[in-house]
C-alpha cells in the first residue's frame, strides 16, 4: 500500500497532479496542520498524508481514481458535457461563459464532476468524482447532469455507485439552476432504490453546501475522511455568521461522527480495502423483497458480477 | 404602512396630501372627499407604475417588508381551518417552520411554510425564519403524514436561509435538508409550491420541490441570499444590489427560465398594502392546481415530477472547446 500510487499508475515523483502543476519539482513539503517539513518522496509514497500528523492534503481527481479504482479499469463517461452558463452571468464585467475555459484548462477537466466505470478488487462500479480545482468542486448544470447520469448508469446495470466529493457546494454563477441541481440530482437517487443497488458516498476535505445538503448525504454508507471539513455552511460563512473563529475540530469528519453524521471517518490508506468490503457485502443480496423460489432464481444477476442488465 | 421601503420616497409627498385630506374628510367635508378619491386614484397610478419598473434589490425590499403577508398570514386568511402541528418527533419543534392541515376552498391539504414573523419577539422566537434541522424534520414530518392519508401538500416559502450554526451542522443541517428534498422528489401526494417572499438556498429548496410552484409577483428566488452571494463572490455582503441584479432572481427570470409555473399578481403596490386582496388571488391561483393534480394517477404524477427535475437546466453536450 506504502507505494500504491506509483506502482499503479506510474507516477514520476512528485506525480503529475493537475491541480499542482505549478510546482512539479519541489523537493520538501511543508505541512500546514504541523509544519512539519516533509520529504516529497516520502510524502507521496503515504498516498499525501503527514507521516508525523496524519494530516490528509487533498488529493486531484485523477489521484483519487489511481487510489481507489484497479489499474486501468476506469472508463470515463460524457467527458464533453460543459456548462452552457445558463442566467448569463457576469462577474465585475466578465462573463462566465468567457472564463469556463480558462476554468477547464486549470482544472484539466471540463467540469467540476468526472464520471464512469471503473472496478475495485474486480468489483464492478459506476464512481463519480469531484475535481475540487474546477471551480472549488462547485455543482453546475453540467456537474448536477454528470452526477445524475452516474447515478441512472448505475441503476442501469445494476451496479454499485461510488461517488467521492469535494465540493463549495452550488455555484453561485449558475443562479438558481445550480439550486435546482440538488432536487435532479436527489431525485435521480430514487432510481437506486427501485433496483436496490448500494451508494456509498465518500465525504472529502472540504464537502459543504448543496452537494453535502443533497446526493452526498443520501449515501446508504457515509464515509468521512480524516479530518475533512464537512458542513452545510462552509468555514468562513460560520465564521462571518457566529462572528467568531471556529474551534478546532469543528463540522470536522470526526465531529460528525461522533453525532451519528456518518458511518466511519476512514483513513486514506484503508479507504479501498474498506470500500471493496463493503462492495462484497452490499452487492450480493441473499433474499431480494418480493421475489420467492423460482422468481429468485431468474432475478438479476449478482451485483458483483456487474453484468449489465437488458435495459442497458 | 409601518415602514415604506426607500425606493418609495418620491410618494411621500403625496402620501402626507392623502394623510390630511382623509382626517379632512373624516369630518364630513364633501369637498375634502372629493381631494381623497382624486388623490387615492393619483397614487394608485403612481404606485403601479414605480412597482411595475421595481428593480431585483428593490423587489427583495418588498420581499422582506415587515408587513408583508407571510405563510401564517396566509395560513389563517387564504385557508381555513388550520390546526398547526409542532415537533419533529426527534428532537425539538422548531417555530420556524410551521405546518399542519388546512382546507382550501373546502379540499383538505397538509400546509407547510417557512415562518419569519412580524415584530422583535415574534422574530426572535422564530429565529428570523432560518430553521435548524429540526424544522426540516418536521417538514418531512408532515409531508409522510400526506402521504400516508392522500391529501394534497402545498408548502409556502420566505426563508432567508437555513440557519447557520455550529450546532446545526452537529444535528445535521445538510441531512436534514437532502432528506427533506430525497421525500417530495417521490411523495405520492401532488404537491403545489408558492413563493410568498424570499426564497434563497437549501433552506428553501427542502420544501419546494413541487408539481407546481407559483410565485408572487414581487418574491424572489435564489441560491443564495442576495447578501450570502455577495459575500461568496465578491467577499463583501455590502454589494448584496450587485447580487441580486448578477443572479436574475425575480419571478419573471423564473417563469422566463421555465422553473415555476405562473406568477400570481400582487395588489397594487405590494401584498403587504392589501394582504387579504393577496390572500384571495394566492387561493385563486393554487385550487385550480390542485383541482388538475388530483385527477393524476400516481404513477403518472410521479413520472412528470421526475422529469421537471431531472431535466432541469441547459447544459452543453459534444463540443470541444
Amino acid at each position: 500500500m506504502k507505494d500504491l500510487f506509483r506502482r499503479r499508475s506510474g507516477f514520476p515523483l512528485p506525480f503529475g497532479d493537475r491541480g499542482q502543476r505549478e510546482q512539479p519539482d519541489r523537493l520538501w513539503i511543508l505541512c500546514p496542520s504541523c509544519h512539519e517539513q516533509l520529504y516529497a518522496k516520502e510524502y507521496v509514497d503515504n498516498l499525501r498524508v503527514c507521516p508525523k500528523c496524519r494530516y490528509h492534503f487533498k488529493l486531484s481527481y485523477s489521484e483519487r481514481l489511481d487510489l481507489l479504482l484497479d489499474p486501468g479499469s476506469f472508463e470515463e463517461h460524457d467527458r464533453e458535457i460543459r456548462s452552457s452558463d445558463p442566467i448569463h452571468f457576469h462577474r465585475d464585467g466578465v462573463a462566465y461563459a468567457d472564463k469556463l475555459p480558462e476554468y477547464e484548462r486549470q482544472a484539466g477537466s471540463p467540469e467540476s464532476v468526472v464520471y464512469g466505470t471503473g472496478a475495485i478488487e474486480d468489483l464492478g462500479v459506476v464512481v463519480a468524482v469531484n475535481n475540487f480545482a474546477f471551480q472549488a468542486g462547485t455543482m453546475g448544470v453540467a456537474a448536477g447532469e454528470k452526477i445524475a447520469r452516474a447515478i441512472e448508469l448505475a441503476a442501469r446495470r445494476r451496479l454499485p455507485l461510488l461517488i467521492i466529493s469535494a465540493s463549495g457546494g452550488a455555484r453561485q454563477d449558475e443562479g438558481v439552476y445550480a439550486l435546482m441541481q440538488m432536487a435532479k440530482t436527489t431525485a435521480a437517487l430514487s432510481q437506486l432504490g427501485r433496483v436496490g443497488v448500494p451508494y456509498l458516498s465518500i465525504l472529502t476535505d472540504a464537502t459543504t453546501g448543496g452537494v453535502l445538503a443533497s446526493y452526498a448525504m443520501r449515501g446508504d454508507v457515509i464515509i468521512a475522511e480524516p479530518g475533512a471539513f464537512i458542513g452545510f455552511a462552509g468555514p468562513r460563512v460560520i465564521e462571518q455568521t457566529i462572528k467568531q473563529k471556529l474551534p478546532p475540530g469543528t463540522a470536522s469528519a470526526e465531529s460528525m461522527l461522533e453525532h451519528g453524521m456518518v458511518d466511519m471517518v476512514c483513513p486514506r490508506a484503508d479507504l479501498r480495502p474498506t470500500i471493496a468490503r463493503l462492495l462484497r457485502l452490499l452487492g450480493n443480496p441473499a433474499y431480494r423483497p418480493g421475489l420467492h423460489g423460482a422468481d429468485a432464481a431468474r432475478a438479476e444477476p449478482s451485483l458483483l458480477r456487474g453484468e449489465p442488465s437488458l435495459a442497458d | 404602512m409601518p415602514i415604506s421601503p426607500e425606493f418609495e420616497a418620491p410618494l411621500a409627498e403625496l402620501q402626507e396630501e392623502l394623510d390630511r385630506a382623509k382626517v379632512t374628510a373624516a369630518t364630513g367635508n364633501l369637498d375634502a372627499t372629493r381631494v381623497v378619491e382624486r388623490l387615492q386614484g393619483e397614487m394608485q397610478g403612481k404606485l403601479r407604475a414605480l412597482y411595475a419598473g421595481l428593480n431585483p434589490w428593490q423587489k427583495v425590499q418588498v420581499a422582506r417588508h415587515i408587513a408583508r403577508p407571510q405563510p401564517l398570514d396566509y395560513l389563517r386568511s387564504a385557508f381555513t381551518d388550520f390546526v398547526e402541528l409542532h415537533g419533529d418527533r426527534r428532537f425539538a419543534d422548531d417555530r420556524a417552520i410551521v405546518g399542519g392541515p388546512a382546507s382550501l376552498d373546502g379540499r383538505s391539504v397538509i400546509v407547510v411554510g417557512h415562518a419569519k414573523g412580524h415584530d422583535t419577539q415574534e422574530r426572535a422566537l422564530r429565529n428570523f425564519g432560518m430553521p435548524g434541522p429540526e424544522g426540516f424534520r418536521k417538514a418531512e414530518r408532515l409531508f409522510r403524514l400526506a402521504e400516508k392519508l392522500g391529501i394534497p401538500v402545498v408548502t409556502l416559502i420566505d426563508v432567508f436561509g437555513a440557519n447557520v450554526g455550529v450546532a446545526d451542522e452537529e444535528r445535521g443541517q445538510g441531512e436534514a435538508i437532502a432528506s427533506s428534498i430525497a421525500a417530495l422528489c417521490s411523495l405520492r401526494v401532488p404537491v403545489v409550491s408558492v413563493v410568498t417572499g424570499e426564497a434563497n438556498s437549501g433552506g428553501a429548496l427542502a420544501i419546494a420541490v413541487a408539481d407546481r410552484i407559483l410565485m408572487l409577483e414581487h418574491s424572489t428566488f435564489s441560491v443564495a441570499s442576495p447578501e450570502a452571494a455577495a459575500a461568496i463572490l465578491w467577499h463583501s455582503a455590502k454589494r448584496a444590489p450587485e447580487a441580486a441584479e448578477a443572479m436574475k432572481i425575480t419571478a419573471q427570470d423564473m417563469l422566463a427560465f421555465g422553473i415555476i409555473d405562473g406568477i400570481i399578481p400582487e395588489p397594487i403596490g405590494g401584498a403587504h398594502r392589501d394582504p387579504m386582496a393577496a390572500a384571495q388571488r394566492l387561493r385563486d391561483a393554487v385550487t385550480p392546481l390542485l383541482d388538475e393534480l388530483v385527477h393524476l394517477g400516481t404513477a403518472d404524477l410521479l413520472d412528470r415530477r421526475y422529469r421537471r427535475y431531472r431535466d432541469l437546466g441547459p447544459y452543453v453536450e459534444g463540443t470541444g472547446t
